[in-house]
């Protein structure tokens, strides 16, 4: 079974990608789906249930925040790495529309880019294929003390002592 | 100066062993080399047309002593014995190799140094007038809030992948501005509001490279306490909205253009209306903390004027003219803010031998606090020096080559490495500086022809600020031959303005002839008090356009 960063440990995942251009044929299980084709059938999926949502980076956080109480999760795709549009849409969720559940990353997901990520509000990561899961779990803490505030911390000058 | 605690030390050594450890995953094979490339880019490396190119930052251009002579020890240990300074507050090594740089990085964080976002599409340095703290004119000090910018935007976890490279300067001096502030993705104007409150005015949109523009004021009057959630509301609208789809139109002033600046600016209010009053608000502590580490130096009493210093510049008429050029007044009597000048004529403007640096420090040691600055343009600043020390510290710079009293004239030029080094330059730039500083070598028509700024960049990118210079020189490819666009009327400063392209543009080996043109329609036609840019703005560019195509 394909593996994921889940609370800073290395877990099993079942859920199943849905790409924007797949819709027609869903698989069974779990399954995230593109936050659009969520929006066009709502209650068919709500009732299937085991559903969860992603948004692609342009989708705007916005785009979910009526549903999060109707979803498993949410998960955000870095179409690049360095894209960082994803990292923003993890804070609205998380400060904007109080979002509590999983926010998971997905796409182009490297070790050295954990941190931010988790600093920002996600707490499961798909990393991109290939990539040593075991390695990368070094990259979730590299600077200890991080200066602004973000979802994890108020900013150090709160916190100096 | 700001001296890092705990935290802050912790911070860089953090960062040394994540840059160590980055470098041997790629050199291992086991980091793709584009999946380093941003990596390397936020500790400022690049891969140039030789070898590496190394970027530290100098946070609003402050060094120590010790800080310098690091420098310089880095540049013979690692590097071909100089180092070159930029318009940005930052120190550049054109020689290191790869596998040394997070030992480079070590030795830096041992005097509290490092190359956080010195490049890449993240927050950079923010810049500030190299007269900040002893300038009698400014509101007030405006380092400390440079220092609160820094710390707040140093691995900002939502904004290390923006659109584009993001860069914020900080003005303090109503009227004069040093600092370009205008020509930042963000500007910091500090200003006092009706009630004598001290905040800030916010620009957004400024900014050079293919599509020079202005900032444009969004914001008139923001209290204090709200500078790093204002600044967070602005960077969330760019990191969402700013265009990535080409990477010529992501920079935060193609966005402002788009949306314009009031909708814009409306787009910022809306955000920072949920940041406001949240736990970036600054807390008078924290204010007070960061201002107390920035003191005084222990100034003595001293009477405003000084006899023997008078003498001296009476006798002696090149120190005289050097005194004119090269101090600038103290809010303290009895001090002057010295500029050494790295714009000797046949070495690139900025660039420093370690000796030089060794030597500098020894100074700064001697006449000024232990302490140096790096300006904007390109050269080293002793800010707190005594009257009465002034002809010694002439005499010494003048025997290791910081004197050339250019100061603000035609050849105290700013200028980009070019096309010798940088590998996205069309031209190069260096041997342009020195034909120029080769034809106008002699300083009395140099101080005849008077202030005038002369600034080269070898391409778009705009390092070398050609926009914004009275007179401006472009390097472009054409058919893989290397020629030079000339604009005229550019300015930084508090009247900035985006100059002109004249015509055509030139050869290599024309520019000198066609830049003494240039010159001579200005002599010819100035009133007496008007600098260069007066008589251009006056009489336009046509007289000098035809002047300078005539016979072509």
């Amino acid at each position: 079974m394909p593996k994921i960063i889940k609370d800073q440990q290395i877990q099993d995942d079942s859920w199943q990608l849905v790409a924007k251009d797949a819709t027609d044929n869903l698989p069974a299980g779990d399954i995230i789906v593109p936050v659009e084709f969520w929006k066009e059938n709502t209650e068919d999926l709500s009732q299937r249930g085991n559903v969860a949502v992603w948004i692609d980076a342009g989708e705007e956080a916005e785009s979910i925040a009526e549903d999060l109480d109707k979803i498993a999760f949410v998960a955000i795709n870095f179409p690049a790495f360095t894209d960082g549009r994803g990292y923003s849409y993890a804070r609205l969720l998380r400060e904007r529309y109080s979002y509590q559940g999983e926010i998971r990353a997905i796409g182009d997901v490297l070790q050295d880019q954990l941190q931010h990520m988790t600093r920002c509000g996600f707490n499961s990561f798909s990393l991109k294929e290939g990539k040593n899961i075991e390695t990368a779990l070094a990259g979730l803490k590299t600077i200890n003390e991080p200066y602004q505030a973000a979802t994890d911390l108020p900013p150090l000058f709160r916190r100096r002592v | 100066m700001y001296v890092y605690d705990q935290y802050d030390q912790q911070i860089v050594d953090d960062r040394v062993a994540q840059f160590r450890d980055q470098t041997q995953r790629y050199l291992a094979g086991d980091l793709a080399e584009e999946e380093f490339l941003p990596l390397r880019l936020q500790n400022g490396l690049y891969i140039q047309r030789h070898a590496p190119m190394f970027r530290i930052a100098v946070p609003y251009g402050m060094l120590s002593s010790n800080q310098m002579r690091k420098l310089a020890h880095l540049a013979r240990t690692y590097d071909r014995n100089y180092a070159h300074f930029t318009t940005r507050h930052n120190a550049q090594f054109n020689w290191p190799k790869l596998e040394d740089v997070p030992d480079m990085l070590a030795e830096l964080a041992s005097v509290q140094m490092h190359a956080i976002q010195t490049s890449g599409n993240c927050i950079r340095n923010t810049s500030t007038d190299q007269f900040a703290g002893v300038t009698a004119e400014e509101i007030e000090d405006p380092r400390p809030w440079a220092e609160l910018i820094r710390q707040w935007s140093t691995f900002h976890p939502e904004f290390a992948f923006l659109p584009r490279k993001f860069k914020i300067a900080i003005n303090a001096t109503p009227g004069v501005d040093r600092a370009a502030t205008q020509a930042h993705d963000v500007g910091v104007y500090i200003v006092k509001n009706d009630a004598g409150e001290v905040g800030f005015s916010i620009l957004a949109g400024g900014g050079q490279g293919r599509t020079p523009i202005l900032g444009a004021i969004i914001k008139d009057f923001l209290p204090k306490e709200h500078l790093l959630s204002y600044l967070e509301a602005v960077l969330r609208v760019y990191n969402r909205l700013g265009r990535r789809d080409n990477k010529f139109k992501a920079r935060i002033k193609i966005l402002v253009r788009a949306l314009t600046p009031e909708v814009f600016s409306q787009m910022v209010e809306e955000e920072w209306n949920h940041l406001k009053d949240g736990y970036n608000t600054l807390t008078q502590e924290e204010i007070d903390r960061v201002k107390s580490a920035f003191t005084l130096p222990d100034y003595k009493d001293l009477p405003a004027e000084n006899a023997d210093f008078e003498a001296k510049k009476a006798e002696d008429k090149v120190f005289a003219n050097w005194v004119a050029r090269n101090t600038h007044p103290h809010k303290v009597p009895g001090y002057v803010a010295v500029t050494l000048t790295l714009k000797e004529t046949g070495v690139a403007p900025g660039d420093c031998t370690d000796e030089q640096m060794d030597n500098m420090a020894d100074m700064a040691d001697k006449y000024s606090f232990g302490e140096l600055r790096i300006s904007h343009f390109q050269n080293v600043i002793l800010a707190d020096v005594e009257l009465s020390d002034l002809y010694a510290v002439w005499q010494e710079a003048k025997a290791m080559g910081f004197a050339t009293p250019n100061l603000g004239l035609l050849t105290d030029m700013i200028c980009c490495p070019g096309g010798d080094f940088c590998a996205l330059a069309n031209a190069k730039s260096i041997p342009i500086a020195k034909q120029i500083q080769e034809r106008f070598d002699n300083l009395d028509y140099l101080y005849d022809i008077g202030e005038l700024e002369l600034n080269i960049s070898g391409c778009m990118n705009a390092c070398g600020h050609h926009h914004v210079g009275n007179i401006g020189i472009l390097g472009v490819d054409k058919k893989g031959a290397e020629f030079y666009q000339i604009s005229l009327g550019g300015q930084s400063g508090v009247n900035a303005n985006i100059g002109k392209i004249i015509g055509p543009s030139f050869g290599e080996a024309d520019i000198a002839d066609a830049l003494e043109k240039i010159i001579n329609v200005y002599l010819e036609n100035r009133t007496e008090e008007e600098r260069f840019i007066d008589t251009f703005d006056r009489i336009g560019m046509q007289p000098f356009k035809t002047r300078v195509y005539a016979n072509a």
